[in-house]
């Protein structure tokens, strides 16, 4: 591994939570439960419920227009910036409902962080996009702010590529860099979730394997939900996996039986390439 | 042989046409520029930015009008800017497909390509009869809702043309909506709109209708808002239209000034535009 990657920076929230021991059992950190989803009169969702684990990565798996990335989006509710897009059923994070009107959408999405398919790095310096997060809930001293963008930048492998130019607009970093910008800027707000929007789909092999890597690390203290077309990609760095097909969960399970014997007939020709 | 031999030919004759009404086009163009420059550049002197307009066969300058213009261009600046850039935002950032947006953006539409002359009789009613004589805060108001619906449109251009994913992005993080408009679709769009204000400037910076009701005009240095100003769109237009030979050449002075600011604007414009892509 890269150098960047032996200085850490510590464990996030959950105070007394051992620091990733794979083989500890999981802790369920978010159930869906019952959950629809309309676009409009469109039922995108039907009815899915399934678990997300601490520390652990679940992957979402499906042919295009499945709802899996539906599925991610109402995790942090970023679908209600659109009119007309509307849940229904429970998300339950750590024993509250998310999906209730009473929940500070400002305040949710502060502790789940997500990364789009496409970089989108803001138009600002490098230091500015991942001071910005910082900078909406915490008021840090300068010194430190320095200290948590560096570590961040750092937790996403990017601090030797930029630590000469942090100064220079985020916008010229190359896609893969940008996508790295994005993963460090999540990071750097401390979040307890994170969720993983085909993060890997516009870029090359090279950068895509970073990608990976940096998913395996992060996972050591993050709760991770990851779309991907790739069905190489899930079954690489996934623990659990969920197949899903026109807005249904057809199947959930360790990735390691859903790539070597699922229940479902339909998984089966899905993983292996007979449809989709 | 046919088809190939036709489509080259055809593809010539087309490339023919669009070369030769672009020429045309700019034809005119350089026309108006000549003639100003010929009949203008006598009138660029020292004593154009120093002195007063004379009363006819005496020497004198624009002074008073350059600064009258330069005030109320200013002024209706001030308030059309921020009205228009937070109406483009309402319409851009609050109102999707909403359909109180949908009027705001159909009227501002209509007053985008309302003939100035209406806006002049608009202010003229509403303040220069109320108040019982012209002034130059009319005449600022005028230039004004001129800007405005310039602004409003450019505005909600520019911010459209801001990816959703950049919004998402930001969202993401917690930040309230406010600050995702301020932080981020409008550092992403800010080019666009400074270029759509400059071009209001330039716009109105040759208005003449709305001040001909407004401000009127004033033959002596004046800075009292509250009375008439001179301003060099109308005093061109009195000075063109008289038979006074030095105010004629003045008349050309203050024609040539004008299209030189309006370019210079452009220019800044485009400038500040390419600026920004540049640095992306």
């Amino acid at each position: 591994m890269s150098p960047a990657t032996s200085r850490q920076v510590m464990p996030l929230s959950l105070a007394g939570s051992l620091a990733a021991d794979p083989e500890a059992a999981p802790r369920q950190k978010v159930l869906i439960r019952n959950v629809d989803f309309f676009y409009g009169t469109f039922k995108a969702l039907k009815n899915v419920t399934m678990p997300l684990h601490d520390k652990r990565v679940t992957a979402f798996i499906g042919p295009s227009g499945c709802g899996k990335s539906t599925l991610l989006r109402v995790l942090n509710r970023i679908y209600e910036l659109y009119p007309g897009q509307r849940a229904g059923g429970e998300v339950i994070i750590d024993g509250e409902n998310i999906l209730s009107p009473r929940v500070d959408l400002n305040l949710l999405r502060a502790r789940i962080g997500m990364v789009f398919q496409k970089p989108t790095p803001f138009p600002m310096s490098i230091y500015d996009n991942i001071a910005f997060g910082i900078r909406l809930y915490e008021k840090v001293p300068h010194h430190e702010l320095d200290d948590r963008v560096e570590s961040a930048l750092r937790r996403a492998a990017l601090w030797d590529e930029v630590k000469d130019k942090l100064r220079q607009s985020g916008l010229g970093l190359s896609g893969g860099q940008q996508q790295r910008l994005c993963i460090a800027r999540a990071v750097a707000v401390r979040p307890e979730i994170l969720l993983l929007d085909e993060p890997a789909s516009a870029l090359d092999p090279l950068s895509t394997q970073r990608i990976e890597e940096l998913i395996a690390e992060l996972k050591a203290d993050y709760c991770i939900a990851i779309v991907t077309h790739n069905m190489q990609q899930a079954a690489r760095s996934s623990d659990y996996t969920a197949f899903m097909y026109l807005g249904e969960l057809i199947e959930f399970d360790e990735t390691e039986r859903i790539f070597t014997r699922p229940k479902q007939k339909h998984t089966e020709d899905y993983i292996t390439g007979r449809f989709g | 042989m046919g088809v190939y031999r036709r489509r080259r030919l055809v593809n010539r004759m087309v490339m023919g046409l669009a070369v030769a009404a672009t020429a045309f086009g700019l034809l005119w163009l350089v026309l108006v520029l000549w003639t100003l420059i010929e009949n203008g550049v006598a009138a660029i002197t020292r004593a154009l930015f120093s002195q007063m307009t004379p009363p006819p066969g005496s020497a004198g300058g624009l002074l008073n009008a350059i600064f009258g213009s330069v005030v109320m261009t200013l002024i209706a600046t001030l308030i059309g800017t921020p009205t228009g850039i937070l109406a483009g935002t309402f319409l851009a950032e609050y109102s999707r497909g909403g359909r109180f947006g949908e009027v705001v953006r159909f009227i501002n539409d209509i007053l985008l390509s309302a003939p100035s002359i209406i806006v002049g009789l608009f202010v003229y009613e509403i303040m220069v009869v109320k108040m019982g004589h012209f002034s130059a805060w009319a005449g600022a108001v005028a230039l004004a809702i001129i800007v405005i619906p310039v602004v409003v449109r450019t505005t909600e251009d520019m911010l459209n043309l801001v990816p959703n994913a950049l919004r998402e992005a930001a969202s993401a993080l917690g930040s309230p909506k406010w600050k995702v408009i301020v932080m981020v679709s409008y550092r992403a769009a800010i080019q666009g709109m400074v270029t759509g204000v400059m071009l209001a400037v330039a716009r109105i910076a040759g208005e003449t209708a709305p001040l001909l009701f407004t401000a009127l005009n004033n033959q002596f240095w004046s800075t009292n808002m509250n009375g008439p100003m001179a301003n060099l769109p109308v005093v061109i237009f009195q000075f063109a239209m008289s038979p006074y030979a030095d105010w004629q050449v003045l008349a050309w002075g203050g024609a040539l000034l004008i299209t030189i600011t309006v370019l210079l604007l452009n220019i800044g414009a485009r400038a500040l535009a390419s600026w920004g892509t540049f640095k992306q």
